[in-house]
């Protein structure tokens, strides 16, 4: 007994190095390995406070963009808005709140993220404003990302940009569907994975959120096609998108809540149970 | 023995924030930031507590990863370098340093800078290790190891220049 006191006193310090590299790499791995597993986040008051702090400096600075930036996306609403009686000019945004089950919460990022692999930016509304989990983020532009963690006033949203996210997407044109990756090179680039060989697919076709999509509402904008090839592994079509968002520069966002999620995730798992078995 | 305690509490705040307000969003290239809130745990006494570096540094880590929502890359990081530090005080020193007076807050000389140098590798590798977290990646962390360290080491010889207490 004296001697494993001993020993236990002598080896304090690796003991405790082994406990703390224990604790922070179980950390690291589980924020690795699937969707909504991070233990620590952004999505707090402390950070939360910090960041809205700096980018209360920051818009000051950006002042003139923002507001070009609005009166854009006003005057494409507008543009919608007068050409809703004419059925040959079909609307390039479909906008959500015509669909009825969807919510639109409205935030701004706070702190953004793009130099890593796996980037999260924080916006700032959390579950006070009714954000939750697995909600869908767009600009005015199109599809930014999806909500990962909440707390009181903030979230943190998985990007575009992180190797971990995943989204239904189809081309435009004629309804091929695939999947919407990154390949962690380009900000500027996303990548459509999966899309039949017999899609007849075009250089500037546009991509869009599919109706597969329980997170966001179908149509929303994406990016442009800008290079097609064929995968060798799969022989799949990989289409590199050029997205129609800056993710560099992020700042109004819209947080949309799907209302029938709950009932469309219910009805398929009732579905599929039976048929395991 | 209580001032160095709040010399070392107010340099775990001012770096973290520095780290925070500033240095974490240089963005240099797009995917460049200096990491310099590790001269906290270089600059810690020589003959401090170990049990306190560790759990400090670990602390330091934790709030990094938190601002940053790197899962817990940094406080892996962190810890392996504050546990590995008398080992690179050994290489770097001598054997006897603990005899000396190390003072790392001083004139850069070759021990010095090689300490910082070894100090900075080790950490900023196991960062983009776990950070990334891919092997198939693996150039990428050696890339981003090798820019991101003279990018960090520029800064922390700055810092050190500036907060040196003035003899003249």
């Amino acid at each position: 007994m004296q001697q494993i006191f001993n020993f236990i006193f002598k080896n304090s310090i690796l003991i405790l190095f082994l406990l703390l590299l224990g604790i922070s790499l179980t950390l690291t791995i589980q924020s690795h390995s699937y969707h909504r597993s991070q233990a620590v986040s952004s999505a707090n008051a402390i950070s939360g406070y910090v960041y809205q702090q700096i980018n209360n400096v920051d818009e000051y600075l950006s002042l003139k963009e923002q507001n070009e930036a609005l009166a854009g996306e006003n005057a494409r609403l507008k543009k919608i808005l007068f050409n809703t009686q004419d059925t040959t000019n079909i609307p390039p945004v479909k906008l959500p709140e015509v669909m009825g089950n969807f919510a639109v919460i409205q935030s701004k990022v706070i702190k953004n993220s793009y130099g890593v692999h796996e980037n999260y930016f924080t916006i700032n509304s959390g579950h006070n404003q009714g954000v939750k989990p697995d909600m869908g983020v767009v600009s005015s532009l199109g599809v930014v990302g999806v909500v990962e963690n909440t707390s009181g006033n903030y979230a943190t949203v998985i990007s575009i940009l992180n190797l971990k996210f995943k989204l239904d997407a189809k081309i435009k044109k004629n309804n091929h569907f695939g999947t919407l990756t990154w390949n962690g090179k380009n900000t500027g680039f996303a990548q459509l994975i999966d899309v039949p060989r017999l899609a007849s697919v075009q250089k500037g076709d546009t991509i869009v959120t599919g109706a597969e999509s329980r997170i966001f509402p179908e149509n929303i904008p994406i990016g442009t096609i800008e290079k097609v090839y064929t995968d060798k592994k799969t022989n799949y079509f990989t289409l590199e998108v050029r997205l129609f968002n800056d993710m560099t520069s992020l700042g109004h966002v819209y947080i949309i809540e799907n209302k029938d999620r709950d009932e469309i995730i219910k009805l398929e798992e009732e579905t599929t149970k039976p048929n395991e078995q | 023995m209580s001032s160095s305690v709040i010399v070392n509490i107010f340099r775990f705040i001012f770096l973290l924030l520095l780290q925070v307000v500033v240095f974490s969003r240089f963005d240099l290239f797009g995917f460049l930031n200096p990491y310099p809130y590790i001269l906290f745990i270089l600059l810690y006494p020589v003959n401090g507590n170990k049990a306190g570096l560790l759990i400090s540094s670990f602390l330091l880590g934790l709030t990094m990863d938190m601002f940053l929502n790197s899962g817990g890359s940094h406080a892996v990081a962190c810890v392996t370098l504050a546990y590995l530090r008398p080992t690179f005080f050994k290489f770097s020193f001598g054997i006897s340093y603990e005899y000396q007076t190390v003072k790392i807050n001083d004139r850069l000389s070759p021990e010095r800078f090689s300490f910082i140098l070894i100090s900075v590798v080790t950490h900023h590798f196991i960062l983009y290790l776990l950070e990334i977290f891919r092997f198939n990646l693996i150039l990428d962390v050696l890339i981003r190891t090798l820019l991101t360290t003279i990018f960090t080491l520029i800064i922390c010889i700055i810092i050190i220049y500036l907060i040196k207490p003035g003899k003249q």
